[in-house]
């Protein structure tokens, strides 16, 4: 399991990540939900032992990320789209990362199989230079570097972005099979809905401090919805929240309604 | 924690050592790039020979031939640095620090497999510049040997000088990690500075990378008129080794306090 203690990360006078602690059980989906800029790629750098804590500490299974014996084989993780080099073929780049942990190379074609990277050829999606992958593809060949080892701890950030909704439904029954099958699954989030389909279970942060460790259900429960209860759990925590959040009475008149975000010319909402 | 086993043991210096070279070897552009460094000092050699008056047959034949290298050393210290900044650039650096979170041991890998092949590509290069220059010497010209005094000695170390540099600039990306930066501080560090010390601190000229590499790697005998005069092939050796080591450990030392 993944436990964060007291986790806290500063930049400059900033508090990104405030004191910080709560716990990812096996065998469910665990999300870990917050507006944008509440610190939730921050954390989940500092489980992966990327950033420094300034104070507090996590801690998969027990150590420190660092103290790990086969990193890859106990964690898997997809914190950014595009954490390869642009050159490199993703076959390339999965045999490189399984060759560092000691991983057998038919691991590389099993994932990519999974993902749906398929072929042999340099001309195919696996033979290719990466840096001409969509971001639906990216972040498809970061998943399989997250499987390779097939790790018992998963950490996906933000793993539906770019996907299509083909790409959506299967990284969401992904999760839930690879939680089925024991594993730590923790995957954030800034989209509710996202996480109403896909966890069980949710830690709830903004501005760096957590509001709620719960279950959707529980959630859900006293509001009229998933999407409310999180409005209401976030309000005024949020790094970019509009006055007029969600109340055209607020704004001047004839103004866009910001519906949460900042309104500038030319801003699309996707709802 | 799950039903997952783990098998025993640890990942190893092997382990990473082998992930390095796969990242290494699974790009053309480093091989672009290294053939590039080893095409410049070769053309250069050849070009020395076949304009090397017959007044010139008493000069170190040997150390005008191998006298193209600076050029090719320039490509293989840019490369050194691009071997650090490019895995920050492309966000490779977070994989590679999350399959291999002992950074050392990270660093030690890479500067292992890039020092290793700089190595054989500064061994070849510097052979082959030798010996095709000298082939290309007109005049009646006697092509230097590598049976004469000094002169395997001024071949090898010249050799030696690429994976120098190299490490040299990996120490440099990994302390600045902005490719153009890093690129910006190599080329003026080495190069340019070499000018500005040449006009104005001329006493220090010779503990220059670029002068030593010049004057006192690839030198079959003592450049007895050169004022200042150059260090000694070993001194000169010694102090590259030893500013690839500094810029190596500095970086090595950043690498570890900074978040990736």
């Amino acid at each position: 399991m993944i436990e964060a203690r007291a986790l806290t990360k500063r930049y400059g006078s900033t508090v990104a990540v405030d004191g910080l602690s709560f716990d990812v059980q096996p065998g469910s989906v665990t999300g870990f939900l917050g507006p944008n800029g509440s610190g939730k790629s921050t954390t989940m750098r500092m489980i992966m032992g990327l950033d420094f804590p300034h104070a507090g500490q996590a801690r998969i299974g027990g150590r420190r990320y660092r103290e790990l014996r086969w990193p890859l084989r106990e964690v898997g993780a997809l914190l950014e789209a595009r954490a390869f080099h642009p050159g490199r073929s993703a076959r390339a780049h999965l045999a490189a990362l399984a060759a560092s942990n000691g991983i057998p190379a038919s691991r590389v074609d099993v994932v990519l199989g999974t993902v749906g990277l398929h072929g042999a050829g340099r001309n195919s999606a696996a033979g290719r230079r990466a840096g001409k992958f969509s971001l639906g593809m990216a972040q498809r060949l970061g998943i399989a570097a997250a499987l390779l080892g097939d790790p018992g701890v998963l950490v996906f950030d933000e793993p539906a972005n770019g996907l299509d909704p083909e790409g959506i439904r299967w990284i969401r029954q992904l999760m839930k099979s690879l939680a089925a099958e024991g594993r730590v699954v923790f995957v954030s989030s800034h989209l509710i809905s996202e996480m109403a389909n896909t966890a069980d279970r949710l830690i709830v942060i903004g501005a760096g401090k957590l509001l709620a460790d719960t279950t959707v259900a529980e959630l859900s429960a006293g509001s009229a919805s998933l999407e409310d209860a999180f409005l209401d759990l976030t309000m005024g925590s949020a790094e970019f929240r509009a006055t007029a959040a969600g109340r055209p009475d607020d704004g001047p008149p004839g103004a866009p309604q910001a519906g949460g975000y900042p309104s500038y010319p030319g801003a699309r909402r996707s709802s | 924690m799950t039903a997952i086993a783990v098998p025993s043991g640890h990942y190893r210096l092997r382990h990473v050592t082998r992930m390095e070279w796969i990242k290494l070897r699974s790009l053309r552009s480093t091989w672009w790039t290294l053939a590039l460094s080893a095409a410049a000092a070769v053309g250069i050699a050849v070009a020395v020979g076949l304009n090397t008056p017959a007044t010139s047959r008493h000069e170190d034949l040997t150390s005008n031939l191998l006298g193209g290298v600076s050029a090719g050393l320039l490509l293989t210290g840019v490369l050194g640095v691009l071997m650090m900044t490019s895995e920050y650039a492309s966000g490779m650096i977070r994989a590679t620090l999350a399959a291999v979170p002992n950074r050392r041991l990270m660093l030690a890998a890479k500067a292992a497999v890039f020092g290793a092949v700089a190595l054989a590509l500064g061994e070849a290069t510097s052979f082959i510049a030798f010996l095709t220059g000298g082939a290309a010497l007109r005049h009646g010209i006697t092509a230097p040997t590598l049976s004469q005094p000094g002169a395997l000695r001024a071949v090898l170390l010249t050799g030696v000088s690429f994976c120098l540099i190299g490490l040299l600039g990996m120490g440099l990306g990994a302390i600045i990690r902005h490719t153009a930066a890093a690129v910006a501080v190599m080329v003026g560090g080495v190069y340019v500075a070499a000018q500005a010390v040449a006009a104005f601190a001329h006493p220090l000229l010779p503990y220059l990378p670029i002068p030593i590499v010049a004057n006192s790697l690839s030198a079959s005998r003592p450049m007895t008129h050169d004022v200042p005069a150059p260090l000694s092939p070993w001194a000169g050796l010694g102090l590259l080794c030893l500013y690839a080591v500094v810029l190596l450990a500095a970086g090595g030392w950043l690498l570890c306090r900074r978040d990736a």
